[in-house]
């Protein structure tokens, strides 16, 4: 059957690599850009950008993979979460480096990080990544028990901030940041409603 | 097509020209798409002859002006003019074309006009940026100076750059370039021009009126909320070089336009 292959520990760990292999792919696109110069007369701006939209599609990627995992039953989904997470941290330490480097040139860091609303928003949504970075290890997974999961699920509060990040950028055209609007709210209604269903199951009442 | 013209060494800076190449690639025109490199890849669906500029309002000789009435190829300038973006980036742009003052008395522009209203073309079928369902701009896309400030010298209309014909991503076939104020001023594609009483509302004041003003002159002191004036990015900019520089008020054309603003608070006339 096909689901017993699947769930062979060389597939998963094929997909494991094919999934790395395609988070590295937004950087890769964007050095090969760099080197052929295909990235216009303002590189830092495109840089910039492009690692924001990444880590922020690698976030939607890492929070795809539960509900994934609970239509289709395979447990390959929760095997690269944590590498999507991190990967997601990757592309945001890069994107925030990029912004100083390349947008402020260091100069008013401080006015940037207070000041302006769009900044302060994405600003937080990293600050809320490092810890969820920290504490991805196995050993403070074992360290952390039930309070692990709590901690973790600031993720939800982290995908809207860096939603408003990007949407507070907007200037004239909004449907880009609409569909991603619309991606992050099917995300997170689909976990409300479970976790409805979750606890009206376990007061052993008809579901409504 | 090449376009000859008159050098105006003393209406021109002297600083390194941003490559043709950077002019032509790297664009704010939305009515091709919201992406710098979208008016190259789309503006061709443009067609630019004929074309004509509905002139009205209180002048005295309003009507429908093919462009080539407007305009007399002999007397074509070249200004090499400083074009600072909102964005905070910045070009050095060699345009050619004719003084804005020059055609708009040609229209006899009544004492009681205290404005001019510009217009962009608006036709979906040939911009595909206007044919966005998410798009916050009410086409079509408007601007507008002041007769004092349409008057003065450094105003400009341009048809070419380069030394060549305007390509479509840069507003072909005609376009207003107004150097001490934020690039969005300068109204691309130009169909329509009207001489009125009352202040215009312009297209980014009227989706966002805090954060774009009427004026729109180049200001250091007067941060964009969502970013700082003070410096900008002269393009092309590269990843060791950013090529910083501090921005100047009006763009560094004080002398030619900031009696232009005498006793106003450019913090409140943003």
């Amino acid at each position: 059957m096909a689901g017993a292959v699947l769930n062979r520990p060389r597939a998963v760990r094929a997909f494991k690599v094919l999934v790395a292999f395609m988070a590295f792919l937004p950087l890769a696109i964007l050095l090969s850009r760099l080197v052929g110069s295909g990235l216009g007369p303002d590189p830092g701006q495109q840089i910039t950008e492009s690692l924001g939209i990444a880590a922020f599609q690698l976030l939607l990627a890492t929070l795809a993979l539960t509900p994934l995992k609970r239509w289709t039953g395979w447990v390959g989904w929760l095997r690269v979460r944590r590498m999507l997470g991190l990967f997601t941290f990757f592309y945001a330490v890069l994107h925030l480096l990029a912004f100083l480097q390349f947008i402020l040139g260091w100069g008013d860091v401080w006015a940037t990080f207070t000041k302006r609303p769009y900044i302060i928003a994405g600003f937080l949504a990293f600050v809320l990544l490092i810890p969820l970075a920290v504490t991805s290890t196995n050993s403070m997974m074992r360290r952390l028990g039930r309070r692990w999961k709590t901690l973790h699920r600031s993720v939800y509060v982290i995908v809207l901030l860096a939603w408003v990040h990007f949407f507070w950028q907007a200037r004239s055209d909004i449907g880009e940041m609409l569909a991603y609007g619309v991606v992050v709210l099917v995300l997170l209604v689909v976990r409300v409603r479970w976790s409805r269903l979750l606890r009206a199951g376990r007061r052993g009442a008809p579901s409504a | 097509k090449e376009l000859p013209s008159m050098s105006r060494p003393e209406m021109s800076t002297s600083e390194k020209l941003t490559p043709y190449e950077d002019v032509v690639r790297y664009n704010n025109f939305y009515e091709f798409g919201t992406g710098k490199d979208d008016p190259a890849r789309y503006a061709g669906e443009m067609s630019v002859s004929p074309w004509t500029v509905k002139v009205d309002g209180a002048c005295g000789r309003p009507g429908t002006y093919n462009l080539e009435d407007l305009l007399q190829p002999s007397q074509y300038e070249e200004r090499i003019y400083r074009l600072r973006c909102v964005e905070a980036w910045s070009m050095v742009i060699p345009w050619v074309g004719v003084p804005l003052a020059g055609l708009l008395k040609r229209f006899e522009p009544a004492s009681s006009a205290r404005y001019v209203y510009f217009e962009t073309l608006h036709d979906p079928e040939q911009m595909r940026g206007q044919r966005s369902l998410f798009s916050t701009i009410d086409w079509p896309y408007r601007e507008g100076l002041r007769v004092d400030e349409a008057m003065n010298e450094l105003a400009f209309l341009a048809v070419g750059l380069y030394g060549r014909e305007l390509p479509n991503q840069n507003g072909a076939p005609l376009r207003l370039v107004v150097p001490w104020k934020y690039g969005f001023k300068s109204i691309k594609s130009i169909v329509r021009i009207r001489f009125q009483e009352e202040r215009p509302k312009t297209t980014w004041e009227l989706i966002a009126p805090q954060e774009y003003g009427f004026y729109a002159n180049v200001n250091p002191e007067v941060d964009h909320p969502r970013w700082s004036q003070k410096r900008e990015r002269r393009l092309p900019s590269g990843l060791l070089s950013p090529n910083w520089r501090e921005t100047v008020k009006f763009n560094g054309y004080g002398e030619q336009v900031s009696h232009l603003y005498k006793g106003m608070d450019l913090e409140k006339f943003y």
